[in-house]
């Protein structure tokens, strides 16, 4: 009996991780390509020397950085694919999802500054819970890179003119 | 990121910076801080476990760790003259469960402006 409690408490837990977490990943990915477009006149570039247009100008690091968390559906969906193996892909939406939301983050804080590109731009994953006993997976991303102001110069003539076609 | 402590230390993790010229070299500077997740964050974590997802809670208790690194990092380099740090690095180590410490690093620089 003790044991039939157990299975139908994990089974809707899942069924929860199905439902609610699937319809919150649509809402997060909305947002994101939304916010994509917008800050879409930043640049950025894993370049690690700006070029000589950006000579002399203003700079800051900028940074972004969200832990992500995955669901009891997300992890049980992963632990059945493991015995096969091959791509795990409840686990590669979370991870690109949290991944693109740092990268806004950092984005945003470009904008706050005025920037229009960042340069050398690095990623850092690190995984938060090892030991937990429930092994659903929770992770860091952060992003980060050095954000500088448009160069006094008409933006067309750097070669540094942000393409509004430009995701 | 709002302004370190010292507020008057350029930041940047680019090597040179194109335009400034960099007039003395100090060495490496670093600042780091192990943060403890509480029990509170924790509850609200393992709830927001259910539906996946971001958690809040550990984000802005990551950001609030890292940008003290970052100042304490800053700090170091006024202390011995710098006006910049270049060159910066972060890393993060788990280093028991419930854990991590995140550090930054980089290099004390003297920038002067190319006129």
């Amino acid at each position: 009996m003790e044991g039939l409690i157990k299975l139908v408490i994990f089974v809707l837990l899942v069924l929860t991780g199905l439902i609610v977490g699937t319809i919150l990943e649509r809402r997060h990915y909305r947002s994101i390509k939304k916010r994509e477009v917008e800050l879409g006149h930043i640049l950025v570039f894993t370049e690690r020397m700006p070029p000589h247009q950006f000579a002399g100008q203003p700079f800051q690091l900028v940074s972004g950085s969200v832990v992500v968390s995955g669901d009891y559906f997300k992890t049980a969906a992963a632990g059945l694919k493991k015995i096969i193996g091959g791509r795990l892909t409840s686990y590669e939406s979370l991870l690109d999802r949290g991944r693109r939301e740092a990268i806004l983050r950092m984005k945003e804080q470009a904008a706050q500054f005025g920037a229009q590109a960042i340069f050398n731009v690095r990623f850092e994953t690190s995984s938060l819970n090892q030991k937990r006993k429930n092994g659903i997976i929770c992770a860091e991303m952060l992003a980060y890179g050095t954000a500088l102001k448009a160069p006094p110069q008409a933006a067309n003539e750097t070669g540094f003119s942000a393409n509004k076609n430009l995701r | 990121m709002r302004d370190n402590a010292s507020g008057k230390v350029l930041l940047s993790n680019i090597e040179f910076i194109p335009g400034y010229a960099i007039t003395r070299h100090l060495g490496l500077v670093q600042g780091s801080t192990v943060r403890a997740k509480n029990i509170g964050r924790d509850m609200m974590a393992g709830l927001k476990n259910i539906v996946g997802g971001e958690l809040k809670g550990y984000t802005e208790l990551l950001n609030e760790s890292r940008q003290e690194a970052i100042d304490r990092m800053a700090q170091q380099a006024d202390a011995i003259g710098a006006n910049a740090v270049i060159n910066i690095r972060f890393s993060t180590s788990n280093i028991t469960a419930g854990a991590s410490e995140l550090l930054a690093y980089g290099t004390a620089v003297v920038l002067e402006q190319r006129s």
